[in-house]
């Protein structure tokens, strides 16, 4: 452990309200550089949300997440005051932070190679040669190189979640985060797309991933989150985690997707 | 029995006889002899007088006028587009005045007849002599004469393009709203601007969407032009076979004439209708990969389509009043 190294991930006590609703209420997480961190909890309990909130797609009501020692979407003065970004700054914050989502979300009306290159030209001001140089290595990566030029109607679910995956890594991000990313396949898909997770994983990659799949948890992760009504009730290594938990809702929680 | 051919994968493929259907060919025969005896009586006809009609097909006066009618057409249209994007934009904003603004003018611009509306941009000059360039109560920093800058031609198409950006705002702004949410937060999570995200994301998937629609709004524009005497304006199509017709005292084959070309263009936009929405519909599985691969059904582009609401399968049909 890099115990002194500033963390990749820092959550302080994040609350989060939908109009009435408190789905966070006192999150705190961090998260090592290299580290692989796993979140579990029943449906509702606040790991989409979490995760969101880790690239501002959702905005805090309270508390705070710093990426790599920055602050994210806001700058504090010397005087203790938050001001909020510009939305040029938090564009340029999110574009370190690759997120891959549950249902894929690929551009439809580009094909594989194109997704993969839209945002490093876009965002990043690649020249399209570089941008397509970097597609092509990542799409070989993730097992693609002969469906490039497939648009993702033409992709099997499992090919589509490499291919977003493909796209979050052309950013070269500094953590990608994962929701659910193998729940809209069928099952003999995942292992696909998990495969890929590892290999990114043993790349040395930081990476907090939502996810059912305990069997990746286990086996992947350095760091197990149970969450459960917008709280952290548990953490650990998988083998306390997930082998021994303590609490009584992980346990119950453990009972019924083990 | 029989040996099946060794090319046939099915060794006992069906060789039936299909139900007889004398009601078809009854049917058939019937519809035949209808247009046939329609056909005859147009021919014949000596009222129709064919011979003018022949004549005026090429008349100079006729061709200029299918030029004025295009002008109007495609000039109205482009108004009307990029308006439309506007509106359909500031109806999207968080900005509560952007957003009433647009409101209203798609309010106001739909909820009067075109043919008022182009009396009135042709009375514009009256209600307002001169118009200028300058700050509202201050200053005035250019002044123009009001019938030097907007002549007739200028108020029919003004007219035109700006009754037609309220209804392809309301098309645009189904397009837009018909992208799917994910693909904002998607190219969000990249780090795209909300501009880029746009332009380079939304846009483009709501042209499916978009398009068919528009190409009607196109054709009816085609027709909707005729009504620029209103203005007046005296150059298009309509009025120009019309003025010829009444000199004639032949007005049946100049009306021939005038519908032959609304026909002809119209069926050029036909064709260029299809090949624009070939091109934004990529991508949904209405084609191959660009090398190789297997091919799909183009139901998820149709359905998309049909689910906005805003798409009529006749292009005739008549959707600006
Ligand atoms: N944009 C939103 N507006 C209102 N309520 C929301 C919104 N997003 C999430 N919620 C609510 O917040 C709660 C937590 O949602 P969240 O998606 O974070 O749960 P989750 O742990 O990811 O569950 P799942 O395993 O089903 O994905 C739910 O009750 C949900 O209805
Ligand atoms: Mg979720």
């Amino acid at each position: 452990m890099t115990g002194s190294a500033t963390p990749m991930v820092e959550v302080r006590g994040a609350h989060k309200m939908f109009g009435d609703l408190h789905v966070l209420r006192g999150v705190d997480l961090t998260v090592a550089p290299g580290e692989v961190c796993v979140v579990l909890g029943p449906s509702g309990s606040g790991k989409s949300t979490l995760l969101r909130c880790l690239n501002e797609l959702e905005v805090l009501t309270g508390g705070s997440v710093r990426i790599d020692g920055e602050l994210l979407g806001y700058r504090e003065d010397s005087a203790g005051v938050l001001h909020r970004l510009h939305p040029t700054a938090i564009a340029q914050q999110r574009s370190r932070i690759g997120m891959v989502f549950q249902r894929f979300h690929l551009f439809p009306h580009m094909t594989a190679l194109e997704n993969v290159m839209e945002a490093q030209v876009q965002v990043l001001k690649r020249s399209k040669r570089e941008a397509r140089a970097k597609a092509v290595e990542l799409l070989d990566r993730v097992g693609l190189s002969d469906r490039m030029d497939h648009y993702p109607a033409q992709l099997s679910g499992g090919q589509q979640q490499r291919v977003a995956i493909a796209r979050a890594l052309a950013m070269d991000p500094e953590i990608m985060l994962f929701d659910e990313p193998t729940s809209a396949l069928d099952p003999e898909l995942v292992g696909e797309v998990l495969a890929v997770m590892k290999d990114l994983a043993a790349g040395g990659m930081t990476m907090v991933v939502v996810t059912h799949e305990i069997g990746f948890a286990r086996e992947v992760a350095d760091h197990v989150v149970f969450m459960d009504e917008g709280v952290v009730v548990e953490e650990g290594a998988p083998s306390a985690v997930i082998d021994a938990p303590t609490e009584e809702r992980t346990r119950d929680f453990l009972s019924h997707v083990l | 029995m029989t040996t099946a051919s060794s090319t046939d994968p099915v060794p006992n493929r069906i060789h039936a006889r299909p139900v007889p259907r004398p009601g078809r060919w009854i049917a058939a025969a019937i519809v035949v002899v209808l247009a046939a005896m329609a056909i005859h009586g147009l021919v014949t006809n000596p009222k129709f007088r064919w011979d003018i009609v022949w004549a005026y097909l090429r008349d100079v006066t006729v061709i200029r006028g299918v030029g004025w009618t295009l002008l109007l057409t495609f000039g109205s249209m482009v108004i009307g587009v990029v308006l439309a994007v506007l509106l359909a934009i500031m109806r999207r904003s968080d900005n509560p005045v952007l957003r009433s603004v647009s409101w209203f003018y798609i309010w106001l611009f739909r909820g009067t007849p075109i043919y008022t509306q182009l009396v009135f941009w042709g009375l514009i000059s009256v209600l307002y002599p001169t118009l200028s360039l300058g700050i509202p109560f201050g200053p005035e920093f250019v002044t123009f004469q009001t019938d030097v800058v907007i002549t007739a031609f200028w108020a029919a198409l003004l007219g035109l393009g700006l009754n037609e950006a309220a209804y392809l705002a309301e098309i645009v702004r189904a397009g837009l709203g018909s992208v799917d949410k994910g693909q904002e937060e998607a190219a969000r999570a990249l780090g795209m601007k909300e501009r880029t995200i746009l332009r380079r994301i939304v846009i483009p998937q709501a042209m499916r969407v978009i398009v068919p629609p528009t190409g009607n709004e196109t054709i009816s524009m085609l027709k909707t032009t005729s009504l620029v005497l209103a203005v007046p304006f005296t150059l298009d199509l309509t009025y120009a076979t019309n003025a010829i017709g009444n000199r004639l005292f032949e007005p049946i084959p100049l009306l021939i004439v005038s519908a032959f070309w609304y026909l002809l263009i119209t069926s050029i936009l036909m064709v260029g209708q299809h090949y624009l929405e070939r091109y934004y519909g990529r991508g949904t599985g209405s084609e191959k990969p660009r090398r190789g691969g297997p091919r799909r059904p183009r139901s998820g582009r149709q359905a998309a389509i049909k689910a906005s609401g805003t798409a009529k399968d006749d292009p005739f049909l008549e959707v600006t009043p």
